[in-house]
């Protein structure tokens, strides 16, 4: 059982709960993530650890609502408990002393770009800062991801914030005029992708941290494989975080909609019966 | 009157049309009359050679001369002198491998049906009601458990009887290890694994569940915590694929994966449970062990219209046991055996399609004595299916392993543990079950958490136990 302390609305879609896991916080580095469920008959699901804190031994999380899993823990409250929290998962990004690192993270993305953007800064790295999303409504954490940058930019695909277009637009830029010694770039399968296949160019090295459907989330499944360098990796514990010139992206998006049909069945099924016990309709 | 000695009974099973519905069990016990009736066809042996083939060497005549005249509770008290999970073990051990194979009746005719027996004195006493026994005064030495299934579960209650302040750590969040996530419901009512652990609870052990170590908590901080002797007991959970084209397109799962989301996410309650499962109208399993086994029926019971089996040497030479192979085949699993897939077809949107295979033929025996499959060149063909589950074996998951360096590990990355006594290379560190002998059986992996909870008592109390340790 895991507390929520706290949580907050950071778009209308993407909610941040600190949770009081003494155990997790302890272990916790940037990279890793955990697997929660919510209740008995919850499904397993891997989030990636967006913040934690040693002194109040606890970590924070950043969804978005997309599922049943997803909807039904954006209902909880402050003071409602999870029944298994369970981590830190995965392996941690190697924090060291790079030179001139680019953080890129696009939408929920951004959550874990943090503390990885945060860990390469306390290594004395250079920072800089790319985060995008759809549209104004779902930027967040501007605030936080300036704090540990040297210089941030601000794209929203529709321009209603910062500059119209995609994340790699502005990476190019930099990748144009400034030397780069590593990118770290998180989130949707399709920006991690186009962000590799654009410093494979410039010969950058780059990592990038996946989000296959997990069931253990710790090696004991085989659900989280992906092709990595022509060889079969389990994501969970190998990873999450790989060389992006050598992930085999186009897997990763098939193998991740598998189960699109069934979720769709569940939140219908979800949505019908709050209903019906008068709980908030979601639109999405 | 018929003066003919009675004949072994038949396990009465449900009707395969029937079950092949649902997820509930199968074979359904013999009645008392029946039972007592098998157990008076023992001839009390002097020199008893089924205890041999027992690895947990429960006296065996002596519990079925008490089932014969009628002394249930005496019966099962005598098996559980040696076997704490004697309703387990009754419905998933392989006794025509082990106690049966040796009965002196099966040379002429029918062994007895020590298994059945078994099965029926732990129901009855699972009715009636289990009883915690009173425990000796408590010790104050601490002793964490890696792992809550068979081997773990054993070893943390033997320990706990003993007086020792117990701790399991399991990384799922639901104790019994492949009890719980491997073996279906149909096979193994998890209401009976859960029944054993609350047993194992009420005898003092406290039971911490996702908890993974190595990641949660090192080997380390547990003896921060004051632990001062450990037992590893985390299986062989790292799932094999056959690493060959196409295995990573949509529709092939492991069987772990596929087991645990059906028995531990209970996927076949879905929606009503959250996780999914699916399956497709035709389904290939890979393998020819008990997993695979399970993991046809399972499929069937998901609403697969067709299920084949895809082994490559043939029926005889199969892991599973005898019984199992019958069911599937009753419930209409096919066989195609003596074949092994070479690459996975898949469409567009990439789901599998089918499976290239070639043909094998039985060569020269292999280091397991069994005859080694080669294959027949130009014979490939395609078996067109949307679904498959890759049940070809497990290893040891390095998880934990990686984060205790000085463990030494055996060739194939499997714990190096003294078979007696279960101990490691590391002072204190214990370790028992399919960790160490890689994947075996429920009953082998019991009778290592036995041996390792003795062996554990000893380095407490003896303080010439373990030299090696103690320089
Ligand atoms: C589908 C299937 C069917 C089977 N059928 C039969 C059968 O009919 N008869 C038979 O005798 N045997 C059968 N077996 C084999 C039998 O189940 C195993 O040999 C036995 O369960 C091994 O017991 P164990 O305690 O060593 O490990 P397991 O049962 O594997 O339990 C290990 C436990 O440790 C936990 N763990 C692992 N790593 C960590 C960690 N780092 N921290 C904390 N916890 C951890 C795991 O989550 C797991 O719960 C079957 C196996 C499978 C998979
Ligand atoms: S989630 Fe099961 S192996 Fe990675």
């Amino acid at each position: 059982m895991a507390k929520i302390l706290k949580k907050e609305v950071l778009t209308p879609q993407i909610k941040l709960m600190v949770i009081d896991a003494p155990w997790v916080a302890r272990k916790a580095r940037p990279g890793q993530f955990v697997v929660l469920r919510i209740n008995e008959q919850g499904e397993r699901i891997p989030l990636t650890i967006a913040d934690f804190d040693l002194q109040e031994e606890t970590v924070t999380i950043i969804f978005q609502e997309v599922g049943k899993t997803t909807m039904v823990l954006g209902d909880l409250e402050e003071g409602d408990e999870i029944l298994d929290f369970i981590g830190p998962l995965g392996k941690e990004i190697e924090e060291k002393y790079f030179g001139h690192v680019v953080c890129v993270g696009g939408g929920v993305g951004i959550a874990p770009t943090y503390p990885k953007a945060r860990a390469f800064k306390e290594k004395g790295n250079r920072v800089t800062s790319i985060i995008g999303a759809r549209s104004s409504n779902l930027l967040f954490w501007e605030e936080e991801m300036r704090r540990v940058s040297d210089e941030l930019f601000v794209t929203t695909d529709d321009g209603t914030y910062g500059e119209k277009g995609f994340v790699t637009q502005v990476l190019e830029r930099v990748l144009n005029k400034d030397k780069v010694d590593l990118v770290v770039a998180v989130g949707p399968v399709i920006m991690m992708k186009m962000t590799s296949l654009l410093t494979e160019k410039y010969s950058i090295p780059t990592l990038v941290s996946l989000n296959p459907i997990m069931v253990d989330g710790t090696g004991m499944c085989g659900c989280c494989r992906v092709t990595v360098g022509g060889k079969c990796k389990f994501t969970c514990v190998d990873g999450p975080v790989f060389d992006g010139h050598q992930v085999d992206f186009d897997e990763l998006m098939a193998r991740q909609r598998i189960y699109l049909e069934e979720e769709k069945r569940a939140l219908d099924a979800w949505l019908m019966e709050t209903e019906k016990e008068g709980a908030p309709y979601h639109v999405y | 009157m018929s003066t003919e000695r009675p004949s072994r009974p038949k396990m009465p099973q449900r009707p395969p049309e029937e079950r092949i519905k649902d997820f509930n069990e199968v074979p359904l016990g013999l009645s008392e009359e029946v039972a007592v009736a098998e157990a008076r066809r023992c001839i009390q042996c002097k020199k008893p050679t089924c205890i041999e083939g027992c690895p947990v060497e429960i006296d065996i005549p002596g519990f079925i001369k008490l089932l014969s005249q009628g002394e249930l509770d005496g019966a099962i008290a005598k098996i559980k002198e040696k076997n704490s999970l004697p309703a387990i073990c009754g419905r998933v051990c392989p006794q025509e491998d082990q106690c049966e194979s040796k009965c002196i009746l099966g040379r002429r005719g029918q062994p007895v049906a020590i298994g059945y027996l078994e099965r029926f004195l732990a129901d009855y006493e699972r009715e009636k009601g289990v009883k915690a026994p009173s425990l000796p005064p408590p010790r104050d030495k601490k002793v964490a458990v890696i792992g809550s299934g068979p081997a773990g579960l054993t070893c943390a209650g033997d320990l706990a009887r003993m007086g020792y302040k117990v701790t399991i750590f399991e990384a799922l969040h639901a104790p019994g290890g492949v009890l719980v996530y491997g073996i279906p419901e149909f096979r193994l009512p998890k209401a009976i694994v859960a029944q054993e652990v609350d047993y194992v609870q009420s005898l003092g052990v406290e039971l911490k569940v996702s908890r993974v170590i190595g990641k949660t908590f090192t080997l380390d901080d547990l003896k921060d915590e004051g632990y001062q002797a450990f037992f590893i007991g985390t299986g062989a959970g790292l799932p094999y694929f056959l690493e060959v084209p196409g295995e990573n397109l949509n529709g092939i799962y492991s069987a772990n994966e596929f087991l645990t989301r059906s028995n531990l996410m209970k996927a076949y309650l879905f929606p009503r449970y959250d996780t999914p499962l699916k399956v497709g109208q035709s389904v290939a399993v890979i393998g020819g062990g008990n997993v695979a086994m399970d993991s046809a029926r399972t499929a069937l019971r998901l609403g697969a219209k067709e299920v084949c089996l895809v082994y490559r040497r043939t029926k005889k030479e199969m892991p599973a046991r005898i019984e199992e192979v019958e069911r599937a085949e009753e419930e209409g699993v096919n066989c195609i055996i003596l074949t092994n897939p070479v690459r996975f077809l898949g469409n567009e949107n990439g789901w599998v399609t089918g499976i290239e295979c070639i043909q094998m033929e039985l060569g020269e025996p292999d280091e397991s004595g069994r005859r080694r499959p080669v294959p027949i060149p130009g014979s490939e063909f395609v078996i067109p299916i949307d679904t498959v589950v890759v049940a070809i074996g497990q290893g040891p998951n390095p998880l934990l392993l990686e984060t205790i360096p000085d463990l030494q590990l055996n060739r194939r990355g499997y714990i190096a543990a003294d078979a007696e006594t279960g101990a490691t290379s590391l002072a204190g560190v214990f370790a028992g079950g399919d960790i160490v002998t890689g994947a075996a059986t429920v009953i082998s992996a019991m009778g290592a958490g036995k041996r390792s909870a003795q062996a554990i008592d000893r380095f407490f109390t003896d303080s010439n136990s373990f030299p090696e340790w103690r320089q």
